[in-house]
């Protein structure tokens, strides 16, 4: 799918974002939505006035990256706790719209 | 008598239970008779069972009685709704959770069970954690105990609101960019901040995983040591967590009483425009008290100061839009009307989620979008990295950080939620601390001339708890600040 943004990459198509997100926006909130974040991307940009080359990303504040352990069977959630907050539940399974036609 | 009750911190109440001069059922039941009085005017709480909090008491009670000595067997604690405690609703401020029974225990509440906690409330949170005012709850604001025109500050507003009034002894709260140390500073009681991998996050409503941290308020730094030990060290069910010893030093913390020998960094960044004056001259004196008590005062520089909150609003949104993408109606929480799946999900989430959280998931997704994500994402993750180096260079000269926790005081309810940028600028001094991974402890250092409290921020490396915790204690030791109660 092509991204449809407008040409200045600072202004977001907000609809079309939201609907990558699965969420639907009134007018009323699109409208609200779009001038908060005309100001806040106008505000974070400034990140682009700093020199980063050859700097490293920093993608975790802990030095911690792999925790390693033995791939061992625990006891979890059962059946029934897990279905508990279902929405819709029956014959032990989540029940969802129907998804293929 | 049961004013006595309410106004007894950790250490106090779990003397009292032990010397069998109070029971637990009292305990809990002059709290929550306080609460009854007082939530009206400060819904600082989402829930309380007066029942299962009050059977809790007894059989910690009956424990006792049968020889169980263990430290924390019957002290009351509140819970920020955020965390899930097993059989108690956890909302997190949202509509899209409203109904949701937590079948599991977080593994701080597993921990704070074990030493014999009794869990008496849950207390109100921004959305998701999202805020700095608790506006954004779908509950409710909560009000400032000092003033109630006012907010307590968020997220983790509804649980420095309760342990100011006197609602709970001590509360857990949660902090990803400043939402234990600044409600903790416009409610003034003390609250810490732990290092990035001390505390598990399992069972803790995901906002943001790479800066997410739970951490205890209290109204001394002695209660909220006493909770941190118990809640904090790896756990086999959060692989951030780290295999480092948490120590114990909470004799250390008790016997405090100056800071000689010890180098304390105020960074020239922190006194800048926008730095409300008495906010500055409360900061300053307190700065002033630690170098009578013995520390050293040196300048340090973190240069990067300015570009914490940019940073901060891409990568928080950023994770905040994958963590909240589990919110799709099938598994738990609201599930809005729709005959297919696609529209099933965006009836949920567009009816469940509040405003700020929209905000935050679709500038998130934009950040993290094709063609977006190096010009963004990417570029924060760098000057993640900056920020990070800043602190490293400046702990090599010093052992700890000073400095403010906000840049004013509690503001008026409404006069920022219109103006989400204007809210989040207001986070300038706590993010940093979440960005680079290390810790940060607000004590109370004061009250502005209108009697709004504010905090000194003490700012310590990553796993130096027991040093910030031990200034703090030392400050707290020479001042009377944290003693001072609202009239409410």
């Amino acid at each position: 799918m092509a991204m449809q943004y407008s040409e200045n990459a600072d202004r977001m198509d907000v609809r079309y974002v939201a609907g990558l997100a699965r969420m639907a926006l009134s007018d009323e909130e699109t409208a609200q939505l779009q001038s908060q974040l005309d100001d806040i991307l106008a505000f974070v940009g400034e990140l682009k006035s700093l020199d980063v080359e050859g700097v490293e990303a920093t993608d975790g504040a802990s030095g911690n990256l792999v925790a390693w352990r033995e791939d061992e069977p625990k006891p979890g959630l059962s059946r029934e706790a897990a279905l508990s907050n279902a929405p819709l539940a029956r014959n032990q399974q989540f029940v969802v719209p129907k998804v293929i036609e | 008598m049961s004013k006595e009750l309410i106004e007894l911190g950790v250490g106090e109440a779990a003397d009292a239970l032990a010397n069998k001069t109070v029971t637990s059922e009292e305990l809990v039941k002059a709290l929550l008779d306080r609460s009854d009085a007082l939530e009206p005017s400060l819904n600082a709480l989402t829930w309380r069972d007066a029942e299962a909090a009050l059977t809790e008491a007894r059989a910690a009670d009956a424990a006792r009685a049968a020889g169980d000595t263990r430290p924390l067997l019957g002290v009351p604690i509140a819970i920020k709704d955020l965390l899930n405690v097993k059989g108690q609703p956890c909302t997190a401020g949202s509509n899209i959770l409203k109904g949701y029974v937590a079948p599991y225990d977080a593994t701080v509440i597993e921990r704070l069970r074990e030493a014999g906690c009794v869990f008496v409330s849950r207390t109100n949170t921004d959305e998701f954690a999202m805020g700095g005012s608790t506006e954004t709850s779908a509950y409710g604001t909560t009000h400032n105990p000092w003033d109630t025109d006012r907010v307590p500050g968020g997220s983790s507003g509804g649980s420095a609101a309760a342990v100011a009034a006197c609602l709970a002894p001590a509360a857990l709260a949660s902090d990803t960019g400043g939402s234990i140390r600044q409600p903790a500073a416009f409610c003034g009681v003390t609250g810490l901040k732990p290092s990035y991998g001390r505390v598990s996050r399992y069972g803790c409503t995901a906002f943001a995983s790479s800066l997410d941290q739970v951490g205890p308020m209290a109204r001394t730094v002695e209660d909220v040591t006493q909770v941190y030990q118990v809640i904090a060290g790896l756990d086999a069910h959060d692989s951030t967590t780290v295999d480092q010893p948490v120590g114990d030093c909470l004799e250390e913390v008790r016997n405090a009483k100056d800071l000689k020998g010890l180098r304390l960094g105020l960074p020239k960044q922190y006194f800048v425009e926008g730095l409300d004056p008495e906010v500055e001259k409360l900061t300053r004196a307190a700065v002033e008290q630690c170098r009578e008590l013995g520390a050293e005062i040196v300048e340090v520089d973190l240069p990067h100061t300015q570009y914490g909150i940019a940073c901060y609003y891409i990568l928080a949104p950023a994770e905040a839009s994958a963590n909240l993408a589990r919110y799709d109606g099938v598994r738990y929480g609201f599930r809005g009307e729709a005959d297919e799946l696609q529209g099933m999900y965006e009836s949920t989430r567009s009816q469940g989620f509040g405003a700020e959280v929209k905000r935050r998931v679709i500038l998130g997704t934009y950040v993290l979008s094709s063609g977006f994500h190096d010009a963004y994402y990417l570029r924060a993750q760098k000057v993640r990295t900056l920020i990070r180096r800043d602190f490293e260079k400046a702990f090599a000269d010093c052992d700890a950080i000073l400095g403010p926790v906000t840049p004013t005081a509690a503001f008026r309810i409404g006069e920022k939620s219109a103006n989400p940028l204007q809210m989040y600028l207001g986070d300038i001094f706590t993010v940093n601390v979440n960005l680079a991974g290390i810790c940060g402890l607000t004590v109370p250092c004061g009250f502005t001339e209108s009697g709004l409290p504010t905090g000194l921020h003490i700012i310590g490396p990553a796993f130096e708890e027991a040093r910030i915790l031990t200034i703090g204690a030392a400050y707290q030791h020479a001042t009377d600040w944290h003693t001072r109660r609202p009239k409410i």
